[in-house]
């Protein structure tokens, strides 16, 4: 019998096996879509009027600047990385197309401009730890206060937006039957299926997981590590901004006390997608169901009446319990 | 003097080395080094540590740049500045920690690189194929798509050579390959080695295991201080002469003057009783008298590396005891264990052993330094004294106690981890695999070293995947399978056919 060839077992145990020997990495992302269905369902039963278009469009709606940050959010960690600063970022990037908007610059330029901004500051955290060897918690933490500082020296208190472009991509909404759709929840869904894309099927997404698996073997396989590990950032940062915008639209103003915290959010909905903090392993669309399971609490928390820091103590058990199953999983594996 | 080149049946060389020279400041780690490698053979770099061999493989790979001397592949001289050029060449290396990616396919990790691309993106189904087609041609029937990290590390090693063969390669070096692999693995191993053969790549095979080099390899090359000693084939070339040539020195046949075994009435010193640990340890009876080396023999996963931890108290035992001088003993960890007089050396000399950072002298007063206690620091002189007579005592090279012990060469670092534990002054000392990975001169000492301590009245236990080694070091052999002892005999009651009987056959009675 070769090492190399299993032996013949009954159909089903053979498929199991292969499906664990080839999915392995899908089993957290099940788990969290488990929970957001268990989630709904309880919702659904205790309030009697919780799976409706309406609620759940909302859910869209309301989490899509989370969404998208997820989204850069993932690329990082799948690295092995983190990035602490996306929530200042956000704020940087809002109140500065703020204030440029309110100063008469066309919306045609502040967008970009706020895109660019969330990318520069990305790229700085990369070059620090790409070429400083700093690490991704102290760069970002450095990214995070730059940009918290720079927030404030834009402007030391909220600044509305006008704009009626911004205000659109908010405020429109596309009804289908009872749901309703806005131009920044396409925009969370495009950035969504634009990262799940690029992670399965280009040689810099396959590099991405290649360096949150061993960097050093992804060097020695002559893997663009340096080149994708700048980039991880880059697109963290450019996520940030255009978080920035969608929240701008969704608040109708720019205030740099923004995202205090979202950074955390972020990474929780990601870990509890599915996504491994030890990179190498997870999926954007992991990291999406994530971001619904902190979106339904949320929209439970505030059907119960109850504060909204409850909506963080929820998460946080969640999370824990989260870390607990991938530490057991990942233990389980490694005994193998 | 070189001794003659034999006569290669093969014409031109694919790798060719004329008078390679590397100095390191004033050490010649390459001294006018020919070499010759030629299409379809299996070609070994013998030699001790220090000899410059990895010198000359670094060379080669691209890792080195040669202060003198010219490398021609296919007779045209090249230059390779670095690893990717040399893969460029057609020289692709497989080391020893397999470096790929657990956490991706068997597929991508073949083809990530040179991955088949639709529609601007990749193409999976064809990656998929491509992986089977190199996996065929080396006859494996391994899932592409499986991770990679769902295989054994023998299976992980194969897709490796198959990622080095998936594009041209002339020259394929294995660097160790079989240390972790079973005798079923290191067999399919060898039928691929063979497939390549047949297929005119030059393999490079560079292990210590004799047995294996001349099992698979056709030619060797020796190398010894820097310099070539010779070409040989493997079947014209004896075993004792090969080693020979590699120590340039006679090495006495039976190296290890075991002495007799303690009398019957001599007490335990350090036993178990119904020891259980998890599935490597059944309930195991077993006693370490006085001057006594007991070598514990069997396969990988017999439980030995388990059974030694639970004695010494590195691991805690789920039933049953361990006793020291007859009286019943909970140890609860190797602190207490090391105060009690009983000592393990780990088998991952890298990992819970040497700490490569710290000196030498560091890493030798370790243990004892700890025992005493932070706050009652050994002077610097005495630490020094104390490191230099270790240092003679045990032929530590180099001789500086301030060298970094991550700069040692293996058998020298095993030599640091003993003085280590024998400044202890313990009673009981386990070795696990303590030659393993090092050259044949250091395998010697260390086996000298042991009997000597034995002849000194030190409990010794001696584990060794190497059932000659074991033979020759013990006084008393216990042969483990699965977590149970299986044979318990004097070790002079044993030859080596009748100890790989015992070791792999299974066991009909009690």
């Amino acid at each position: 019998m070769s090492l190399t060839t299993t032996r013949p077992l009954d159909g089903l145990r053979a498929r199991v096996d292969r499906f664990t020997s080839r999915r392995a990495s899908w089993i957290p992302v099940f788990a969290a879509l488990g929970i957001l269905i268990a989630l709904l369902v309880a919702g659904q039963v205790y309030f009697g009027n919780f799976i409706t278009p309406r609620v759940l469009s909302s859910l869209l709606l309301d989490n899509a600047y989370l969404l998208i940050l997820a989204v850069g959010m993932t690329f990082v960690i799948l690295t092995a990385g983190i990035d602490l600063s996306v929530g200042a970022v956000l704020a940087f990037t809002a109140i500065l197309g703020a204030r440029l908007l309110s100063e008469g610059f066309p919306v045609v330029v502040v967008i970009p401009v706020m895109l660019v901004g969330g990318s520069l500051i990305g790229l700085l955290i990369g070059v620090l730890i790409q070429f400083f060897d700093v690490q991704p918690f102290i760069a970002s933490l450095a990214g995070m206060f730059a940009a918290r500082g720079l927030a404030f020296l834009v402007s030391l208190s909220s600044i509305k937006v006008e704009d009626p472009v911004i205000l659109w991509l908010q405020t429109k909404l596309f009804y289908i039957d009872g749901w309703f759709l806005s131009p920044t929840g396409i925009i969370a869904i495009g950035v969504v299926i634009a990262g799940a894309l690029v992670l399965q099927f280009t040689r810099f997404g396959r590099t991405i997981y290649a360096i949150g698996g061993n960097e050093q073997s992804a060097r020695l396989m002559g893997l663009p590590v340096v080149r994708t590990k700048l980039l991880a950032y880059v697109i963290s940062g450019a996520c940030a901004g255009l978080a920035g915008i969608v929240f701008t639209a969704y608040q109708g103003a720019g205030y740099p006390l923004n995202g205090v915290g979202t950074e955390l959010d972020t990474i929780a909905a990601v870990v509890i997608g599915g996504t491994l903090l030890t990179g190498g392993s997870g999926f954007v669309l992991g990291s999406m169901i994530g971001v619904f399971v902190y979106g339904t609490i949320k929209t439970a928390i505030s059907f119960l009446g109850a504060e909204q820091s409850w909506t963080r103590i929820t998460i946080g058990a969640l999370l824990l319990m989260f870390v607990v199953v991938q530490r057991v999983i990942v233990a389980r594996s490694s005994r193998r | 003097m070189a001794d003659p080149t034999t006569t290669p049946v093969l014409d031109a060389p694919v790798l060719q080395v004329s008078g390679a020279t590397v100095r390191f400041g004033r050490e010649t780690a390459l001294d006018d080094v020919d070499f010759r490698l030629f299409p379809g053979e299996v070609h070994s770099l013998m030699g001790e540590n220090g000899a410059g061999k990895s010198t000359l493989i670094k060379a080669l790979t691209g890792a080195l740049a040669l202060d003198a001397g010219v490398i021609r592949l296919d007779g045209m001289p090249v230059r390779i500045p670095s690893p990717l050029d040399a893969q460029r060449f057609g020289i692709r290396t497989v080391y020893q920690e397999i470096d790929l990616l657990p956490n991706l396919s068997v597929a991508e990790n073949i083809a990530l690189g040179r991955e088949p691309r639709r529609f601007g993106g990749i193409d999976w189904r064809a990656m998929r194929r491509l992986a089977s087609e190199v996996l065929a041609e080396l006859g494996l029937t391994i899932d592409p798509a499986s991770l990679l990290g769902s295989h054994s590390l023998a299976v992980q090693q194969l897709v490796a050579i198959a990622r080095a063969i998936s594009t041209d390669v002339r020259v394929l070096v294995l660097d160790e390959p079989t240390s972790s692999l079973d005798a079923d693995e290191v067999a399919e191993l060898f039928r691929v080695i063979r497939e390549l053969k047949e297929r005119g790549v030059a393999v490079l095979f560079i292990s210590h295991f004799l047995d294996q080099v001349y099992e698979i390899c056709d030619r060797v090359t020796v190398l010894r201080a820097g310099a070539v000693v010779g070409e040989y084939r493997t079947t014209e070339l004896l075993r004792i002469d090969l080693v020979q040539k590699m120590l340039g020195r006679e090495i006495p046949a039976a190296p290890v003057r075991r002495h007799a075994e303690p009398d019957a009435e001599t007490p335990s010193v350090l036993g178990a009783r119904a020891l259980s640990r998890g599935a490597r340890v059944r309930g195991i009876d077993l006693d370490v008298r006085e001057a006594e080396v007991v070598g514990l023999a069997g396969l990988l996963g017999s439980g030995r590396t388990e059974l030694a931890r639970a004695l010494s108290g590195v691991d805690r035992p789920d039933t049953g005891t361990v006793v020291l001088d007859g009286r019943e003993l909970g140890i609860p960890g190797p602190r207490r264990g090391i105060a009690l007089g009983v000592v393990y050396s780990s088998e991952n000399r890298r990992t819970e052993g040497i700490i490569g950072a710290l000196t030498v002298r560091e890493n030798i007063v370790l243990a004892l330094q700890a025992q005493r206690g932070v706050f009652r620091r050994m002077r610097r002189a005495r630490q020094t004294e104390l490191a230099a007579s270790w240092i003679e005592a045990l032929g530590i090279r180099p001789a500086s106690p301030e060298a970094l012990a991550g700069t040692l060469s293996g058998g020298n670092q095993q030599k640091v981890l003993l003085a280590r534990l024998l400044a202890l002054a313990p009673r009981a000392i386990l070795l696990d695999e303590p030659t393993r990975g090092i050259d044949v001169g250091a395998k010697v000492e260390v086996q000298n070293l042991v009997g000597e301590l034995a002849a000194n009245g030190m409990s010794v236990v001696f584990i060794s995947a190497e059932l000659e080694e074991v033979l020759r070091v013990s006084t008393r052999i216990v042969v483990l399978r699965e977590g149970l002892v299986v044979a318990n005999l004097p070790a002079e009651e044993l030859s080596s056919g009748s100890l790989l009987a015992l070791v792999t056959q299974p066991d009909d009675g009690a």
